[in-house]
């Protein structure tokens, strides 16, 4: 039998007449109304729904749970954010405290947040595509979606979508903002808030103006070769240049530098030979007491850093500077770099020759060993200043001839919506915007050897902090209300005026210390620094800084301020920076009586226990946290003290110091006690 | 057919005569496996952990066995670089390790086999943060383990040794577990006295908001050793 009857005897049985064409078209309709229900019935979604009612059955509390429980598919729509999220269809319990410990997704409640989930929804925080309702199409990235879910460790960066200003919660994103500062990312990248402010660099990279006056040739060239060989702290990248290519960029450096000072003005101190331990102890000494550790960062004899990173690591100094260079330095860096963060010391010269002698004795003899340059040709200076064009060496320092480079590298501003269509991905790696942008950051090169953008060596954690920095720089930031948006602090254009604003210049003040917003956040803010502190004692102090916090490494240099720029400053000081939140002069410390003081002791040793964090009694307590109080008679303001006690965070937000919310009585028996602390001073002594 | 017999019985004996190839057989077996370090470290949801999680396949005699293969496993999601690999010439290995996506207690199990065929484990705690807990920890570096933390650096001298009554370390899950949570955030926000200890633990109650003092708690109840099990009746978040 042929095929072609088979088909027709099928067809004569099936419709061979009314009747049975009927019966047949029938049973074909009932099956094609079936499929809808079907089609149903095997959703992914049913099927999470059906698996989490299970989940609860046997739950003691699944009585509730499945009160709270709702069927079907759950929409969080709002409209002016753009968010159709239909993520709680599968994600059924979110808001089930007690299903804390099920570590099945997606069965885990949120973990809590700031946040409503219901007046944010899932995609602000966790992107993917809200609608929809399948897993393949809501978490992955699809023909039609491309943002897939950003992973776990990345969620940071959804908050910096409108918290500019840093959160305490989220130490990942702060740490990448201050990395896109810090390592000068932001030179040649151009990165803006969604108000329009751009963000500024704060890693101060120095002039090249008068190179040739500091260090050699052949250190430029080691250095350029691989900063991180001369300080691995350096904040430099690797621009993996050739040997031929750093030969001709240190010819035109070192070429195009002019003098910084004339002839004349040369006074190199009597420097101590190299084998005169005695000096060089010294020259150790006058280290330690300026405090150049509080910025400048030494390996020890142990192989320990030890210092801050406000300055440039100084473990190889000798190797590096010249020491007629160093000695005008060491006396008034203003001179060579007159932005500097560096404060004019004011030394004399004896002191100028010890400093010296004791940072040209830290050198590494290895550094240079292999480097020998020859005389530079006109054809290699001009291929130096080709390549110097071509890196973007001016996009961060001043170079003789060369303009500053503006926007030398792609604007980063929305980096974090960089839609996939338009990145070129390596062979082999994920198709997704982090991993993109992680690849960008570890190993520039490997996206094409023509690249510009250097080599950085940064460990997973900050790799992982940067790209959350960026991930925030989306463009729908900037599509969000205004009323969501918290932005950073305006910055601070604050210049404190006349004789005082100078010397406050000179030494640097803000490097360190902050005033009305601006300045640094090593030392205490100084802003109700007059109401704070009584005028003999500040001048004192200004001369001949002694030890207030005894936990704290980093302290206040002696700047070597003649008495009478100490009365100018503190002139200034005490007239300017008065809080207008009480009168200094409310309190009369000496009419408080024996029974006051008596009362306050006790409270300081009792019920406020104070002796746990301040040193009154140098025999007695041990407390390590605040400042000692042996002198706080001397030291502070009456009423400075007893509206410290109220609120000390009213006064200067974010101090340790608690909020007591004291109530008045206390408040002045505690001061009463404290001005009645008058210890012999120790200023001058041995710190 | 005999034949047959005879050729695969001759290849089969062959085969097992061989001398085993290195890139597929274990080169070395241990008799026990310790952990050296990165035990109990906290990260983010997702993070890498700071330190690489360090292992050491001994002998019988408690020397290092180089060679000795490790495998590392863990829930889905937690990544491990390398998964599997032998260990070095003092006997360790060590892999760096990155957390799942979900915030809770994740149990690292570093498995070697003895000449036996045998697996030998060691086990490794570690903690991922989710937001508060992490909010929890960044306020505890600032406000409370100058104290809490008898550990000093070179950067901060720990006040816990100058108290007279010595503070808890967040971790002594053994003392702070059976306290309620609200008398945690009672000694919190009100300080010692408010639960009739020292008043060297001071009130932050007006310093740090409610939901900072939550977050402090959250902390507290993720680091804590033995682990914290919470019990009583839960209600659902509004």
């Amino acid at each position: 039998m042929s095929p072609w009857k088979i088909i027709r005897s099928a067809c004569l049985s099936l419709f061979g007449d009314s009747a049975r064409a009927f019966g047949s078209l029938s049973v074909v309709l009932l099956l094609l109304l079936a499929i809808v229900p079907a089609k149903d019935h095997f959703r992914e979604w049913l099927r999470y729904q059906h698996e989490y009612q299970r989940l609860i059955r046997n739950r003691s509390d699944g009585v509730s749970l499945a009160r709270r429980f709702q069927g079907g598919v759950q929409q969080i729509w709002l409209p002016e954010l753009g968010v159709v999220d239909r993520c709680t269809t599968c994600h059924v319990a979110q808001k089930e405290v007690s299903l804390a410990g099920v570590m099945t997704q997606p069965f885990r409640p949120h973990p809590p947040i700031p946040h409503s989930l219901t007046e944010f929804g899932c995609v602000m925080c966790h992107r993917g595509q809200g609608a929809a309702t399948t897993v393949e199409e809501a978490h992955s990235s699809t023909k039609s979606w491309e943002q897939p879910i950003l992973p776990a460790r990345y969620v940071e960066s959804s908050c910096g979508q409108c918290h500019e200003r840093p959160l305490a919660g989220t130490p990942q994103l702060n740490a990448g903002r201050d990395m896109l500062a810090r390592y000068g990312c932001v030179h040649c990248h151009k990165v803006t808030s969604p108000e329009g402010r751009t963000m500024t660099a704060t890693d101060d990279p120095p002039s090249l103006k008068h190179i040739a006056a500091k260090t050699t040739r052949e250190w430029l060239y080691a250095w350029i070769m691989n900063p991180q060989a001369y300080a691995a702290t350096a904040t430099m990248p690797n621009f993996q240049l050739s040997v031929g290519e750093a030969r001709d960029i240190s010819a035109f450096l070192v070429g195009q530098s002019t003098p910084y000072l004339a002839d004349g003005d040369l006074k190199t101190p009597p420097v101590p030979a190299k084998d005169d331990t005695a000096a060089l102890q010294q020259g150790s000494s006058v280290y330690g007491e300026s405090f150049c550790a509080s910025c400048h960062a030494m390996q020890n004899a142990a192989g320990l850093m030890v210092g801050g990173n406000l300055g440039p690591e100084l473990t190889r100094i000798g190797s590096k500077v010249k020491p007629e260079w160093l000695a005008e330095w060491v006396r008034n860096p203003k001179v060579y770099d007159p932005d500097t963060a560096m404060p004019h010391y004011r030394f004399e010269g004896k002191d100028i020759g010890l400093a010296m002698g004791f940072l040209e004795s830290k050198t590494d003899p290895d550094f240079l060993a292999n480097v020998h340059l020859d005389a530079a040709t006109p054809a290699q200076i001009a291929h130096g200043k080709a390549l110097v064009v071509e890196r973007g060496c001016a996009a961060c320092h001043d170079i003789n001839g060369i303009a500053h480079q503006e926007n030398f590298a792609p604007e980063l501003t929305a980096v974090g919506s960089l839609p996939l269509a338009k990145i070129v991905f390596a062979p082999g790696m994920p198709h997704t915007l982090p991993d993109y942008i992680s690849a960008k950051i570890r190993k520039p090169r490997s996206f094409g050897s023509a690249l510009k953008m250097p080599q950085f060596t940064f460990p997973d954690a900050q790799v992982d902090a940067l790209v959350t920095a960026l991930l925030a720089q989306t463009s729908r930031a900037r599509t969000l209300p205004a009323a969501l948006r918290i932005p950073a602090a305006p910055p601070s254009t604050y210049q404190p005026a006349g004789r005082a604003g100078k010397l406050m210049t000179d030494m640097r003040c803000f490097s360190c210390h902050a005033i009305n917003g601006r300045g640094g956040d090593m030392a205490p803010d100084l802003t109700w620094e007059g109401s704070s502190v009584q005028r003999s004692w500040l001048v004192n102090f200004l001369k001949r800084p002694n030890t207030l916090r005894p936990a704290l490494i980093r302290r206040m240099p002696k700047f070597n301020v003649t008495d009478e720029e100490a009365n100018v400053l503190a002139d200034y000081i005490m007239t300017v920076y008065q809080t207008p939140a009480f009168d200094s002069g409310e309190i009369d410390a000496s009419k408080f009586g024996a029974a006051d003081s008596a009362h306050g002791k006790d409270l300081y040793y009792g019920k406020y226990a104070c002796n746990s964090c301040h040193i009154l009694d140098p025999n007695k307590d041990k407390g390590y946290i605040g400042p000692t109080l042996t002198q706080a008679g001397l030291r502070l303001n009456a009423a400075w003290i007893f509206h410290w006690l109220k609120n000390a965070q009213a006064l200067r937000p974010g101090t340790l110091e608690l909020n007591w919310n004291m109530d008045d009585d206390d408040a002045r028996a505690i001061t009463a006690f404290l001005m009645q602390q008058k210890a012999a001073s120790k200023q001058g002594a041995s710190q | 057919m005999k034949r047959t017999f005879a050729v695969l019985a001759l290849l089969a004996a062959a085969g097992c005569g061989r001398v085993p190839s290195p890139a597929l057989a274990v080169p070395a077996f241990g008799a026990a496996i310790v952990g050296i370090s990165g035990e109990k470290q906290a990260a983010g949801m997702g993070a890498t952990l700071d330190q690489p999680v360090v292992v050491q396949v001994n002998d019988a005699q408690g020397t290092g066995i180089a060679g000795a293969r490790v495998e590392f496993s863990a829930a889905s999601g937690v990544v491990f670089n390398p998964p599997s690999e032998l260990t070095g010439s003092d006997g360790q290995l060590g892999t760096t390790v990155r957390l799942g996506g979900m915030s809770g207690r994740y149990s690292l199990v570093a498995t070697t086999r003895d000449k036996a065929g045998k697996p030998l484990q060691v086990t490794f705690d570690e903690i991922a943060f989710d937001y508060q807990q992490t909010l929890g920890r960044e306020l505890s570096e600032k406000y409370c383990s100058r104290c809490h933390n008898p550990e000093s650096s070179a950067e901060r001298v720990s006040n816990h040794d100058n108290l007279s009554v010595p503070p808890h370390a967040f971790s002594d899950g053994a003392t702070l577990n059976p306290i309620s949570r609200a008398n945690l955030i009672a000694i919190i926000g009100h300080g010692g006295v408010a639960l009739g200890k020292s008043p060297e633990m001071p009130p932050y109650s007006p310093t740090l908001s409610a939901s900072d003092i939550d977050a402090l708690a959250a902390y507290i109840r993720a680091v804590a050793d033995p682990p914290y099990r919470p019990q009583g009746v839960f209600y659902a978040n509004p």
